[in-house]
């Protein structure tokens, strides 16, 4: 299932400045895994130390909360849309 | 409900001709009590929106003075307020826009002491702030005074606005449960943003606002709107509320709390060890040799640099750190002290046991050491 990860501007740098990942995964987990296989860097800052989400980041597959239909088990069809998006402050 | 004055109805005169506003709406408008928390680059396309179409009474929660540093995206403020105390420089400029408008001024840090009876006295509160505990703390506020949040948050090139704590909706808790441990996410100050970019954001929230007082088209509650400047893409997301929410789904919280401490912000995100930047000059000025890296990026490095430093940005700590001399002392600094103390306690975990952190970064270096150094 071929999937497009967004990546927000603070993340970008770790993934050699790409905002849009195509990449495959059965599940929101297994595309995540598949992203930070590819740019290793990314890893400390989707997921922590046991594989889980970070309360600060939310991810989105497609318009919903990733929370409320499955967490990281939820599944993926082709041409979905994730969208990481982490808590900024500035103002 | 107020009476418009003849020359208020002139003034206003492109508003009521919409039907959505009209006398009546724009009384309401007039009648409505507005506090927007932070007068920064949020704040100031805020102020400006809602003092032009009228809102009443306008109340500005700001304890910071203009620097010359917040004119590229602080649109408020002019050259000739720099120094001066944001909430009279703001005043003086949203009474000359609009006469019409009361502009209160509270000249004070928000914080758990103040905040309830400070929002209990206004309709609406507008988060313009620039720091995750200010952020948990005016969301917190809301859900216990009932008031609706208008969120807007912004970082180099993306923003996120939304409305929060209304009846139905969610919190900012429901969306982010709790915030970042401190130096993961850099500052405006530390990363950058676009001067714009505020002001985009900002008018999305003075829109928000503006309906909320009107009650009219559907407002961003359960909805997170994400701006990316440089694709030059709006799109929005659902919020939901969660019944988990320690704030407005299973009301756990009931007061405010310190969120200072529970943000981490008050607290160095190492203790590592650190040197003031006065000390160290005094010692490089007996002629001692000191071993200095920097850990800021190139384009920081271009802007000012302390002389004899080193260039090792952060990112390439992991692969360069065999070149620091681990037998002699090494300060680190970068803008202000939080790469740099990450930088430090790295450092030390692979047996620098003689690495320091330079308190204040370049920033105090610049203000206690060289006055030549250009701000940033």
């Amino acid at each position: 299932m071929a999937v497009s990860i967004y990546l927000p501007a603070i993340l970008a740098p770790l993934a050699d400045g790409a905002r849009v990942v195509d990449l495959e995964g059965p599940t929101v987990g297994a595309a995540v895994q598949a992203l930070t296989q590819r740019y290793p860097g990314l890893t400390p800052r989707l997921v922590d130390e046991r594989g889980e989400q970070y309360p600060f980041i939310a991810i989105y597959l497609n318009d919903d909360d990733i929370r409320l239909v499955g967490g990281f088990d939820a599944t993926v069809q082709d041409g979905d849309e994730l969208s990481i998006v982490p808590a900024v402050a500035g103002g | 409900m107020a009476q418009l004055a003849a020359n208020e109805i002139s003034r206003y005169s492109r508003h009521l001709l919409l039907p959505e506003v009209g006398k009546a709406g724009q009384a309401r408008l007039k009648d409505a009590r507005v506090l927007v928390v932070g007068a920064g680059g949020l704040g100031s396309p805020v102020l400006l929106y809602l003092a032009a179409a009228g809102v009443g009474t306008l109340g500005i929660v700001d304890f910071d003075t203009v620097d010359v540093t917040n004119l590229q995206r602080q649109v408020l403020y002019g050259t000739s307020d720099v120094g001066q105390d944001k909430t009279r420089a703001a005043e003086a400029h949203l009474n000359d826009l609009n006469p019409h408008v009361q502009v209160v001024r509270h000249s004070e840090r928000l914080s758990s002491e103040n905040a309830l009876a400070l929002f209990s006295a206004y309709d609406v509160i507008v988060d313009g702030t620039d720091n995750f505990a200010t952020r948990y703390l005016v969301n917190d506020a809301c859900v216990l005074t009932g008031k609706p949040n208008v969120y807007g948050s912004i970082f180099r090139f993306d923003g996120q606005a939304s409305v929060f704590c209304t009846a139905e909706g969610p919190c900012y808790r429901c969306l982010y449960p709790e915030p970042p441990p401190p130096g993961l996410v850099p500052s405006c100050a530390e990363g950058g943003v676009l001067g714009v970019l505020p002001g985009l954001v900002g008018v999305v929230q003075a829109t928000e606002v503006i309906k909320l007082l009107l009650g009219v088209g559907d407002s961003l509650v359960g909805r997170l709107l994400l701006v990316n400047a440089l694709a030059a893409s709006f799109r929005s997301v659902r919020v939901r509320r969660d019944p988990r929410c320690p704030a407005c789904g299973t009301r756990e919280i009931r007061e405010l709390r310190d969120y200072e401490a529970w943000c981490g912000a008050s607290l160095p995100q190492d203790a590592v060890p650190e040197i003031a930047p006065r000390e160290l000059a005094a010692r490089a000025a007996r002629g001692e040799q000191l071993q200095l890296v920097d850990v800021r990026e190139p384009y920081e490095w271009d802007i000012a640099h302390v002389e004899g430093a080193r260039l090792i940005p952060l990112g390439m700590l992991d692969s360069e750190w065999p070149t620091i001399d681990a037998t002699r002392e090494v300060f680190v600094y970068c803008k202000g002290g939080v790469r740099s103390a990450r930088a430090v306690a790295a450092l030390r975990k692979r047996g620098f046991d003689r690495a320091y952190n330079v308190t204040g970064g370049i920033v105090r270096w610049r203000e206690e050491v060289d006055r030549t150094l250009v701000a940033y």
